[in-house]
């Protein structure tokens, strides 16, 4: 995956428990147990911007719009602006208005985050239920609704991370972020 | 020296006194005078009589005080968001620094996850040398440390984001804070375990909850800072509400960040940006761009007492009584003004003034029946003091409404009502 230079090996060896791995004490007195990544596959559903992690599958627009109807629409309206849950849908130039109307079109930044978020969270009352061709077509089907996907627009990985946000450039970070 | 100074010495407008002041008998005339009878003889009552109640396994507080609740207040309608929403710390209702645990504000966005803790891992991954798994009874079993603090919602006090001043109490507008004594294992002794890869700046923390409510959180809280995950609170184990079995604790930053249920850290080059750091919990600027990644909660007090519900019944001398906080740092002073701000007397700090502590402040009022506006502003250590309403509003879009701190008005009727108003 990746090694360590020289003056990081002093600086990790430098913390008394690491020392304790490296000098060959029982790996039972650590506190803990060691893992390795691929079993920890299940849980590492993270995506940042970047894309990376993003899982196989596809899915089209019409196949997202069918599962909306059936599993977002109760709580996020017909049409993805009614309600009563967070609006999902418009909003556009509303953002230096006095009401501005925040929506994943909007407001979101990136849509790798957006398929993160819905299938981690979404729909509410089964969050993690959707297969991740159904996390890619809801996730088309509401990049459709707000005009940033045509009809007949398919997601995978590489077409999902290739999608650029209308309010890509709308934030401002307050925190030093070195990346 | 003298220690007391006396009682009719006003320091500020509308009957403030010196903070020294002392509330001997002889000043609440009012007493007397509004007429109790002081002849009634003493009667013996029944629980004096007979043996009281036995032992029990865990105590609770009397049946007198069942009316001291957390305000629940759900965000969605029923059956489209339940468990998503808030419930306040009654902060009207409470003396001291420390939260009860069972009065500790609570904000979920999927429930409580009812989390048996044989079954509940915290792994730690990611950019690190070598990934490793950790249940609660393992953290237990590794140097602890103690630190009491407290832990405040980005979104507390947001009614007073609204055009109009909203009749709630303290607590329904200030009580998404609490504090109590955390203690756990420090983050960067956990770190030191799996050996962090050079390249990590930023950690992704996220819980067990149905939301696996996700955060960014930078690396230099960690190393050489104060984050922690914390196992106990006031002394036992959380409660499910505050992420029972194990919680991240990041003192004086916003709430949102302290992950509770925490199952998994890993460790990664940059935010990963996740919904509650973008399209929730960021900051809209006037510009109509959002501001990410303010962490820190700014310098805050509020009357505590008087306060809407917690109203002075005659004129007479009271003790006005609240809390004022930083996430900087020490409080280091809080004035309190009886007439909308023309005036200011130095409260007295109660105690200690911890670090990222909540500071009890005090202060003597003789209140003349007249109207009354009261405020109070803090100041930290750092030298940062609590704005007016409009200085916290000068910088931000009309609907923002995290890290609210500005200063409360409470203005007291004639009849002793108490009311949140605007100036
Ligand atoms: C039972 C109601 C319900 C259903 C069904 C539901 N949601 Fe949600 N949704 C919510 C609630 C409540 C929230 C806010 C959660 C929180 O407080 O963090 C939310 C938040 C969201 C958000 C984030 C909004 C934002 O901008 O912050 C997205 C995106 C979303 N839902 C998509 C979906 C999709 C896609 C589906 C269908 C697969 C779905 N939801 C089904 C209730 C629901």
């Amino acid at each position: 995956m990746f090694t360590f230079d020289d003056n990081t090996r002093l600086t990790v060896l430098a913390t008394s428990i690491t020392l304790a791995i490296l000098s060959n004490k029982a790996e039972a007195d650590v506190p803990g147990r060691l893992i390795s990544e691929s079993e920890i596959a299940a849980w590492d559903i993270s995506i940042p911007p970047s894309g990376a992690g993003l899982p196989e599958g596809s899915g089209s627009v019409a196949d997202g719009a069918e599962l909306y109807a059936a599993q977002c629409a109760f709580c996020h309206g017909a049409t993805g602006t009614e309600g009563p849950a967070d609006r999902l849908v418009g909003g556009f130039g509303s953002l230096t208005s006095d009401a501005p109307t925040k929506t994943l079109g909007s407001f979101w930044p990136h849509a790798t985050t957006a398929f993160d978020y819905i299938r981690r969270a979404m729909p509410f009352y089964a969050p993690g239920s959707l297969k991740d061709s159904e996390v890619y077509a809801v996730t088309a089907y509401l990049l459709h609704l707000n005009g940033i996907l045509p009809e007949d627009a398919r997601l995978d990985a590489q077409s999902l991370r290739a999608v650029t946000m209308p309010n890509a450039a709308g934030f401002v970070a307050a925190y030093p972020s070195d990346n | 020296m003298q220690r007391y100074v006396n009682v009719s010495e006003k320091v500020a407008g509308g009957g403030l006194l010196h903070r020294r002041t002392l509330l001997g008998v002889a000043a609440f005339g009012g007493v007397a005078a509004a007429g109790k009878s002081l002849a009634a003889p003493l009667a013996v009552p029944e629980w004096s009589e007979v043996p009281g109640l036995p032992m029990s396994g865990y105590g609770q507080p009397s049946p007198f005080e069942a009316h001291v609740q957390r305000p629940v207040l759900g965000l969605y309608p029923e059956g489209t968001g339940d468990g998503a929403g808030v419930s306040f710390t009654p902060l009207e209702h409470l003396e001291g620094t420390i939260t009860p645990n069972g009065l500790f504000f609570e904000r979920h966005h999927s429930g409580i996850p009812e989390i048996d803790p044989t079954r509940h891992e915290l792994v730690i991954h990611g950019l690190v040398r070598q990934p490793r798994v950790f249940t609660s009874e393992d953290l237990v079993g590794m140097p602890l440390i103690t630190q009491t603090v407290f832990l405040e919602c980005a979104g507390n006090s947001l009614f007073n984001s609204l055009a109009e001043p909203q009749q709630r109490s303290a607590g329904e507008i200030h009580g998404l804070i609490g504090a109590a004594e955390w203690t756990g294992v420090r983050l960067a002794d956990l770190l030191d375990l799996v050996g962090i890869d050079p390249r990590a700046t930023w950690i992704l923390a996220e819980g067990a909850d149905a939301a696996k409510q996700s955060r960014s959180i930078p690396l230099s809280k960690i190393i050489d800072g104060d984050a922690m995950v914390a196992l106990y609170q006031n002394g036992e184990r959380l409660r499910p509400e505050q992420g029972y079995p194990m919680r991240l604790v990041l003192p004086g930053w916003q709430g949102s960040m302290q992950t509770k249920w925490l199952r998994r850290i890993k460790l990664v080059d940059g935010p990963t940006q996740t919904k509650d750091e973008t399209s929730k919990y960021s900051l809209s600027q006037k510009d109509g761009r959002a501001q990410q990644f303010i962490f820190e909660m700014g310098v805050k007090s509020v009357i505590t007492r008087p306060s809407p519900g917690i109203a002075p019944t005659r004129p007479g001398l009271y003790q006005i009584s609240g809390l004022a906080w930083s996430g900087a740092g020490r409080i280091v002073r809080v004035q309190v003004s009886a007439d909308g701000g023309t005036s200011w007397a130095d409260a007295l700090l109660d105690g200690d003034a911890r670090p990222k502590m909540l500071t009890r402040f005090r202060l003597p009022w003789d209140w003349s029946g007249e109207p009354a506006l009261l405020m109070s502003r803090a100041t930290d250590e750092m030298g940062a003091v609590q704005p007016t309403r409009m200085e916290w509003y000068a910088p931000w879009a009309p609907e923002q409404l995290y890290h609210q701190n500005a200063i409360q008005v409470w203005s007291v009727a004639a009849t002793g009502e108490v009311q949140n108003v605007y100036l």
